[in-house]
């Protein structure tokens, strides 16, 4: 158990000390205590980076199950540590902002709890080894966002939002792991360094297609994109720190650190490339558009996320070429070091913009495009953050978001001299889509400014507006700083920051030596994509009153949330319906379907496969087991022949210890034992339950011969008998019980094998039986006091 | 006992049946029956017995004074809450295992050393008893749980 595992630990066991301590804190925000343990995390992680800087790897591991490979392994390379240094430092931030922002009013313990979670899940995503500890803790996020987003959860829309997040990202998760499970099979490993160094072996596969298409499932829901991004406008339900926090800065980067992680490994695929490219630069170019006409703030800003992500995510499309065509290729790595910084500014703006929205929320009590005016000079500060920021978003110099999306236009426009795939065959258009796009962020940016501080004010809002409260405007102001000082120095992050975690994206040793400047040169097309994006765009944004009516045609029934929804609901109308036909309320139906499936099964395995019985080789049976059949035979006929619910009891019960005189003469106590005790304990809760059964009637009901329930208990019993037969005939296998024996002693120390399986060597199992247990009681709780409940009223109606 | 098989529907019972044999019988059985548990328990990993075996013993031996006596009374005898100890049975047998895990060694490896004691001489400790013990109390708590919840009793 290292540092580094403690420290991807640390915010889950602070979790459990707020859950304890928050209801006795009542007047200090419990974000105080929260704060320091992102900030810790941070403050460790930056002390790695010099190391990692000179091309260090930190390998630690913790076993797990070291049996079947399932060990939590943690791996700092420069992509891992760049993911954990954003999820800690922008989670310090959040947690700060978050303090001023939600008001101990709220349910503060849940939030900060959840947040933890996250957090603790978050890290474990980028900096473990293990793909199945990876999709443990991708599987985290998903549930820590979905408690996030459902937080205000009286509020319906609340529910739908995380409603649907929860089956979006859980359906991408479970296709991932797919994916995962093939890679193992092609690979015979967990760990992400083998399966990087096999890549021959994956490349031979005939599964690998399949594995893409999941893992890319995996990504793309994660990350919202086309067609899977409409998760993300209805999860800005969430409060607005969650919204900066998970929705925009990190938990949706996942996605972009899956494809990242496996560049080294599926970059040769062309089906990789293609669909990454392809999805991202639609993605880019479809929510960038629908972002211009959302009225909600955050609607604006999460649209914008999916595109900016889009982007990011074509990118390591471009990236992948340099893996596969050899890194030297010094024109596609720029590719991957311009998604590198890009992760890195979009945290920065997006961050701080997601944050102004929350002030304006906090300050004017609405976040609606059209109620919202003329706020320049009364919320100054708000109004140089978001100045900086959006200009920053639609790729104005000098802020490090025209560095970035000078080098995202550099490597579209690189494509036309790829040499793989049809790529060079269709290059024109990926810069057509890429600067399409890019006119329309910068539309939405300039909106997000000039309708929300220039002009009239609309009179319209809740609240007087007024500046917010300095605590409020601390973590947007270091953001925007942020946003600011990547702008004009931005060599500080090339060489500790962006190198080496593009080297990992890459698989690659030899140094990068990037110097990220803002003038590339008169020749260079990037330079001429963005004059033309500023011109059109701003022409665009000064007319759009004439354009903008083509929103209209996109009717509701045409869109993908309308797909979405009536997918659901058909799906459930489907399955009530189903419901309704196989499932009629009688037991003795149910036990004819399962029963009557087992008989079929075991008819058609006989026919197929034939049943080999020897019939030697058997015990023999001495007078006290056929005395005891005999007694479990009579016991049989008189409950089923008796018309005394009593004797009915007291005859199972006999059955029960014929049982365990059965168990005790095969020489197996413990079962014995248990059985005694078991059927003690439920002939005891027969008797007791007769007391909620109706009272006996006088009708009486000769039983009717029922054809199909004689021929399934009889098939039961056969089919029973005869694979109990072949079972012992054919010893496949060595009988396990002889590696007991030997170890139960040194191993375990202990001499009854059994009791030493139940709780040693299969410890687990007991584990989770025990749980089963527990949860069955707690259950039957529940249920007993709804049932008393009613009863209570309704003997109260007729009294 | 009357009660409890009156409610079953016999009820002819009153006039054979006289609570003071059981009631009093029970009062002994019932010691008898929960030594006898424990001894199992502890037993278990030498010779027959266990964690399920004892709780389910256990939890019969509570049901014992249920049938002689009525549900207010046993409560007043042995004042214990189910739901405390099904919560603290589960909290055990996870905690074990999870704890060895923070010390290294692969999840739910158990440990064991040798100890001198006065006067039973040398005495194994042994992780699984931990574990042992929150089987026990789980499987007691939710037996007796159901019994009382279904009689109807508890509330």
């Amino acid at each position: 158990m290292t540092l580094i595992h403690l420290a991807i630990f640390l915010p889950v066991i602070a979790a459990v000390a707020i859950a304890i301590i928050y209801r006795y804190v009542k007047d200090v925000h419990l974000g105080w205590f929260v704060l320091p343990i992102p900030t810790v995390i941070v403050a460790y992680l930056f002390s790695l980076i010099p190391s990692i800087a000179n091309n260090q790897v930190f390998h630690h591991t913790l076993n797990l199950m070291p049996r079947i490979g399932l060990n939590f392994d943690v791996y700092i390379d420069g992509l891992g540590l760049l993911f954990a240094i954003l999820i800690s430092g922008i989670g310090a931030l959040v947690v700060l902002y978050s303090i001023s922002y939600l008001s101990k009013e709220e349910e503060l313990g849940n939030f900060y709890v959840y947040l933890l979670i996250f957090m603790t899940a978050m890290l474990g995503v980028v900096l473990s080894d293990n793909i199945l500890m990876l999709y443990f803790f991708w599987e985290l996020t998903s549930i820590s966002s979905f408690l996030l987003i459902a937080f205000w959860f009286t509020k319906e829309k609340s529910i739908y939002g995380a409603q649907k997040s929860m089956l979006i990202t859980f359906f991408g998760g479970f296709m991932m792991l797919g994916g995962f499970i093939i890679l193992y099979i092609i690979t015979d490993t967990f760990s992400i360094r083998e399966i990087i160094a096999n890549v021959d072996l994956i490349m031979a596969s005939p599964l690998t297609p399949i594995a893409v298409v999941l893992v890319l499932l995996g990504a793309f829901t994660k990350s919202a994109q086309f067609p899977f991004y409409i998760w993300l406008p209805d999860a800005m339900e969430a409060p607005t720190p969650v919204s900066a926090y998970l929705h925009s800065a990190t938990m949706v980067k996942a996605g972009l650190y899956l494809v990242a992680r496996f560049t080294p490994v599926f970059a040769f695929s062309e089906l990789w490339v293609w669909l990454i490219l392809v999805v991202g630069l639609v993605t880019l170019l479809w929510a960038s558009f629908n972002a211009v006409k959302q009225d909600d703030l955050k609607g604006i800003l999460a649209f914008s996320t999916v595109s900016q992500l889009g982007m990011i995510m074509s990118l390591l499309g471009v990236g992948a070429l340099a893996v596969a065509t050899g890194a030297d290729e010094q024109i596609f790595t720029v590719a991957v070091v311009a998604a590198v910084f890009h992760i890195i500014n979009h945290a920065t703006f997006k961050g701080a913009l997601f944050m102004v929205a929350g002030i304006l929320d906090h300050e004017t009590g609405t976040r609606s495009m059209r109620k919202l005016g003329g706020l320049m000079t009364l919320m100054p500060i708000t109004f140089t953050m978001t100045l900086i920021t959006a200009l920053s978003m639609a790729g104005i110099p000098p802020f490090n978001g025209f560095l970035s999306k000078e080098l995202f236009l550099e490597a579209m426009f690189e494509i036309s001299n790829a040499n793989f795939s049809a790529l060079a065959d269709w290059s024109v258009l990926f810069p057509i889509l890429a600067i399409a796009g890019s006119i329309f962020t910068f539309i939405y940016s300039i909106k997000l400014i000039h309708g929300i501080f220039f002009g009239e004010r609309t009179h319209e809002t809740p609240k007087e507006p007024h500046e917010a409260p300095k605590l409020l405007l601390a973590s947007p102001i270091i953001l925007s700083a942020l946003v600011v000082i990547f702008g004009l120095f931005p060599n500080i992050l090339s060489g500790t920051i962006i190198d080496p975690a593009a080297m990992s994206i890459l698989g690659t040793e030899t140094a990068l030596n990037t110097e990220i400047s803002h003038w590339h040169g008169w020749n260079n097309p990037a330079l001429w994509a963005t004059v033309a994006i500023v011109v059109i765009g701003t022409a665009l944004y000064i007319f759009r009153n004439s354009w903008m009516f083509i929103y209209e045609y996109h009717k509701e029934q045409f869109t993908l949330n309308h797909l979405y929804d009536q997918g659901l609901i058909y799906s459930q109308l489907g399955s009530a319906k189903a419901e309704e036909n196989v499932m009629t309320g009688f037991l003795r139906d149910y036990m004819v379907y399962i029963f009557g499936f087992f008989v079929i099964f075991g008819i058609v395995t006989t026919f197929y496969t034939g049943l080999p019985i020897t019939f030697g080789d058997f015990a023999d049976v001495g007078i006290q087991d056929m005395a005891l059949v005999l007694i479990i035979l009579v016991s049989l006929a008189i409950i089923m022949m008796t018309r005394s619910r009593m004797v009915s009891i007291i005859m199972l019960g006999a059955i029960g210890f014929s049982v365990a005189l059965f168990f005790a003469f095969f020489r197996a106590p413990d079962l014995a034992l248990t059985q005694l005790a078991i059927e003690t304990v439920t002939t005891t809760l027969f008797l007791v339950c007769f007391y909620h059964l109706p009272k006996k009637s006088k009708h009486e009901e000769s039983i009717k011969f029922k054809f199909t329930n004689f021929i399934v208990s009889v098939g039961v019993g056969a089919i029973v008998i005869l694979f109990g037969l072949a079972a012992y005939s054919n010893r496949l296998f060595d009988s396990i019980s002889q590696y007991h024996i030997d170890h139960v002693y040194d191993l375990a120390a202990g001499g009854n094998m059994v009791n030493v399986i139940l709780v040693d060597f299969r410890g687990y199992d007991t584990l989770f039986e025990t749980l089963v247990f527990g949860i069955a009681g707690i259950g039957i709780y529940a249920l007993m006091k709804a049932k008393v409940s009613r009863k209570d009223d309704e003997n109260e109606e007729h009294a | 006992m009357k009660s409890t098989l009156k409610r079953a529907g016999y009820s002819k019972v009153q006039r054979q049946m006289n609570d003071v044999f059981i009631q009093f019988t029970s009062k002994v059985i019932f010691l008898i029956i929960l030594l006898f548990s424990v001894n199992l328990f502890l037993a278990g990993h030498y010779t027959p017995g266990g964690g399920f075996v004892g709780g389910l013993l256990a939890a019969s031996a509570i049901i014992l004074l249920l049938m002689a006596y009525d549900y207010e009374t046993v409560k007043k005898m042995i004042p214990v809450n189910f739901h405390l100890m099904i919560s603290l049975g589960l909290a055990l047998a996870i905690v074990v295992p999870t704890l060895l895990f923070f010390f290294g060694v692969p999840f739910f490896t158990h440990q064991h050393t040798y100890v001198t004691m006065p006067v039973f001489g040398e005495v194994a400790l042994h992780t699984a008893v931990i574990f042992d013990v929150g089987v026990f109390l789980t499987v007691a708590g939710t037996s007796l749980l159901i019994v009382t919840l279904v009689g109807g009793t508890e509330k």
